[in-house]
């Protein structure tokens, strides 16, 4: 009968009306992010760093910019880097996860970020300070370690860098050639129960560092 | 200086204005304090009626909203109350255009045009017992006659926008207003058969059973042609967004659209508490003589929800569509109630020449057949001139005969 539709889609609409919008305020509430998000904002740490530029050898689009010199604190050793300059220019960046990828000492994350909009082509590259002082909450993207303690990078708490890696390697058991500076884990950053195993700091005085001999094996 | 207003004034029955007046008279000569009591009345009403406007605005943007799963405007005051505020500072900081061809006397005075009707017809309509402005002998009359000021003041703004869209939408507009004052006006005289008066105070007090009981066809005809005569969604075809981006008021910018849209929304209003007294009993409810208002507005609410459901319903009909509905649905119906109603009144009233209520619900029960049995016959009389698509080949695409 003609008309009986018109009652019908009235019914739909009352039916919508009962429901729960689906609308998700979003500065006050957010969509659960998946922890593996490629997001801005990469996390660096300095710490881990050796310079060697992997990651801007892999990246497709050329948009990381490393600069180092030899280090004036132990330049006895030839192999220690002082970075001048990490400059990622991520208005080109197209979050393909290479440079991640490719840095053998888990130094860079992807970030989980996706809120760093800028009013300014210049403002977008993202320079070594900002990645020295941005807050370190790494993604899980291609870091199974990470991933394996249930990390939530938006939901937990920054992580530091003796935190993050993948600490079965031998070159890291303790402060590997690369890394310059070894300063202790501030307190208020350890968990409560370590999820990483950091028998590897070398001021721990429960696990002392481990003795030439030792390492010789 | 004792002032009183003579028994025969047609302000005397309302309570409001005597008071006011009696009040004011005090101080003022008469003829001062008269002035006085009608410039309160007219700011009460006309605040009265925009500010219902806009918070109209707002609760249908939110019923809309909640209709599509959204949330609506929630952003500014509690629940985004103060969104039609947010909007009126954003029009009224506008610049206000006037077209380099249009007729600028014309085209200036158009939104006055148009909220002076919505702002007038709520002049007679009682809001509780002895509310209304003016409790007008011919209000139902007094009522179509300005209701059509509207479709002059559409066709005064396509004249003299000197825009294309804008005249296509004027003559669009004014075709379906025509159109739908037929039925509208035809569907009231069975509600003024069996109230057995012009105006709306007897209407109301005739209602012993709501007239959308007595009176099924004649409301449904009356909310149809009522939200086409609103131009709103399932009938805009004036001011069509998607087919000639707003119609008439396409030129208007600032001051003066705002204005057209507080009359676009106040008009609901209005329309809602015209039907509310003719058809759902005005103010009367329990504890009518204290909480008449209250009812009234309630009534006024689920009518604006009803509206508002029915606008987030529907996609818009055709032009040629909606004049057949018109023509074709819309007029039969008003026309069978009519004859249905002047018979049933014919033969139920007793020698007073009234009916009680016995006589009403019988009314009722009648006209419920009568409408069921006439939306069923023309529901399966007018079938969906809708053919299964044929193939399409190069003669059709041709000849354009594939519709």
């Amino acid at each position: 009968m003609y008309g009986i539709n018109l009652a019908k889609g009235l019914m739909v609409t009352l039916k919508n009306f009962t429901k729960k919008p689906f609308t998700v305020q979003y500065p006050e509430e957010r969509v659960k992010q998946h922890p593996r998000f490629r997001g801005e904002e990469f996390v660096w740490y300095e710490e881990r760093c050796t310079g060697c530029a992997s990651c801007a050898k892999y990246c497709p689009l050329g948009i990381i910019k490393i600069v180092t010199s030899p280090s004036e604190t132990a330049p006895a050793e030839g192999d220690k880097y002082k970075l001048e300059l990490f400059d990622i220019s991520i208005n080109r960046c197209m979050f393909c996860g290479l440079c991640v990828e490719a840095c053998p000492y888990d130094a860079l994350f992807m970030g989980s970020g996706f809120e760093q909009g800028q009013y300014s082509r210049k403002d977008m590259v993202v320079d070594i300070d900002q990645l020295r002082q941005a807050d370190k909450h790494p993604s899980t993207f291609f870091r199974p370690q990470l991933e394996d303690t249930g990390y939530d990078p938006r939901a937990d708490r920054p992580l530091h860098w003796q935190e993050v890696g993948r600490e079965g390697w031998q070159w890291h058991q303790r402060e590997k050639m690369g890394m310059r500076i070894s300063r202790p884990v501030p307190s208020d950053l350890l968990p409560d129960e370590p999820k990483v195993d950091s028998s590897f700091v070398e001021d721990n005085p429960a696990t002392p560092a481990l003795t030439p001999a030792e390492e010789a094996e | 200086m004792n002032c009183v207003l003579g028994s025969d004034n047609i302000l005397n029955d309302t309570v409001l204005y005597r008071v006011i007046y009696e009040a004011v008279g005090q101080v003022l000569p008469c003829g001062m304090s008269y002035v006085v009591a009608g410039l309160a009345m007219m700011l009460l009403l006309v605040n009265g009626v925009l500010l219902g406007a806009g918070l109209f605005s707002w609760v249908e943007r939110r019923l809309i909203g909640r209709f599509h799963n959204r949330i609506g405007p929630n952003r500014w005051g509690p629940f985004g109350m103060l969104q039609p505020l947010a909007d009126l500072v954003k029009l009224l900081t506008k610049e206000d255009l006037t077209p380099r061809g249009a007729d600028k006397l014309v085209f200036a005075i158009v939104p006055v045009v148009m909220v002076a009707p919505v702002i007038l017809v709520m002049a007679v309509v009682p809001f509780a017992k002895d509310t209304a402005l003016a409790n007008l002998n011919v209000g139902i009359l007094y009522i179509l006659a300005v209701t059509s000021i509207t479709s002059i003041a559409i066709f005064m703004a396509g004249w003299s926008s000197d825009n294309r869209y804008a005249m296509f939408g004027a003559s669009r507009g004014v075709a379906v207003l025509i159109s739908y004052e037929v039925p509208v006006v035809m569907s009231l005289l069975g509600v003024v058969i069996v109230a057995g008066s012009m105006s709306l105070d007897d209407v109301v007090t005739a209602q012993a059973v709501p007239f959308f009981l007595v009176q099924p066809l004649a409301f449904f005809v009356f909310l149809a042609g009522t939200s086409a005569e609103l131009n709103r969604t399932p009938f805009d075809v004036a001011e069509a967004e998607s087919e000639i981006i707003a119609g008439y008021h396409i030129e208007y910018s600032g001051v003066k659209f705002a204005l057209i849209q507080a009359a676009e929304f106040g008009a609901v209003l209005t329309s809602s508490a015209v039907m509310v007294t003719l058809f759902l009993g005005g103010w009367s409810g329990p504890f009518a003589s204290y909480l008449g208002w209250a009812w009234f507005l309630m009534k006024i609410g689920i009518l604006a929800f009803i509206f508002s459901w029915v606008r987030a319903t529907f996609p818009r009909l055709r032009i040629d569509q909606l004049l057949a509905f018109a023509w074709k649905f819309l007029l039969p119906l008003s026309i069978i109630n009519l004859f249905a109603t002047a018979l049933e009144v014919y033969f139920l009233r007793d020698a007073a020449g009234t009916l009680d209520t016995t006589d009403l619900w019988f009314m009722a029960g009648i006209n419920f057949g009568v409408a069921f049995a006439c939306l069923l016959i023309f529901g399966t009389l007018i079938k969906e001139k809708v053919r299964p698509a044929g193939p399409i080949t190069g003669a059709t695409l041709s000849t354009g005969e594939a519709d």
